[in-house]
């Protein structure tokens, strides 16, 4: 698989759409604290991992290619479920790497501490990628 | 409420900046990583981890692991209801979170307890 990097693409989505993101990711951060504060961090650690920016992030996918496709004269509908529908696997397959990232912080906080996090994330970025790779080969 | 306010910015900014990552790659697949990357969690934890110590957040990131397979069988499930059955991406994303809290929360009841 070649990966491309288009910043080009970074212009599509619209002022608005950053500001929504930026706030629903805020509101979810906020939100992740006031269920650990209320809960423990039992119940709280469970929303490190809640997707609730997905819904919003997988409707731009659907829009932003759906648009596109229907200016080219295609059925935007269709291409545009399936190319939401390729983010979900993307980000199924992402959800492994989030567990090793947070198996990583479970064994190594008490001896590492904040260098455990520069760790998970490279355990995130490792998992990520050969789940990936893994998907690819079967 | 200074920390809140800390926490929403921090994690608004994590989040705006996965995600514009997630738009500027190819192919779609790849992208999608991105929507399970650790915005949340890396903005919750640094300030956990200065304000509660390690203690404390190996007991967050040990239910964040069962939340995470919980993300994925969410994320799979999003995926089934639009290829097969054709609903509109918000729909789906927003049936799919049974999925993710019975995942959740059933997975921690069993393995861990949820006191």
């Amino acid at each position: 698989m070649i990966v491309r990097l288009k910043l080009s693409a970074l212009s599509r989505t619209s002022w608005r759409e950053y500001l929504l993101r930026f706030a629903l990711g805020g509101a979810a951060t906020v939100v992740a604290g006031l269920i650990a504060a209320g809960f423990g961090p039992v119940v709280g650690g469970l929303f490190l991992a809640f997707p609730a920016i997905f819904p919003a992030s997988v409707t731009l996918v659907e829009k932003h290619v759906r648009k596109r496709k229907e200016k080219a004269g295609l059925a935007g509908s269709r291409r545009g479920k399936d190319a939401a529908a390729l983010d979900a696997i993307g980000a199924a397959l992402g959800s492994f790497g989030l567990a090793a990232f947070a198996a990583v912080i479970w064994l190594t906080i008490g001896r590492l501490g904040a260098l455990a996090l520069i760790l998970a994330a490279a355990a995130w970025v490792a998992v990520a990628a050969a789940a990936l790779r893994l998907r690819r080969a079967l | 409420m200074l920390d809140y306010l800390l926490r929403f910015l921090v994690g608004g900014i994590a989040v705006s900046a996965f995600a514009a990552l997630g738009d500027a790659f190819r192919p779609k697949t790849f992208a999608g990583l991105f929507g399970a990357a650790p915005s949340i969690a890396l903005a919750t934890l640094l300030i956990a981890l200065s304000k509660q110590g390690a203690d404390f957040v190996a007991v967050d990131a040990r239910s964040m692991i069962l939340g995470a397979l919980a993300l994925a069988a969410y994320s799979w499930t999003v995926c089934v209801l639009l290829h097969k059955f054709r609903m509109s991406s918000l729909a789906a994303a927003m049936a799919a979170f049974l999925v993710w809290f019975a995942a959740a929360f059933g997975m921690t009841a069993v393995l861990i307890g949820l006191r």
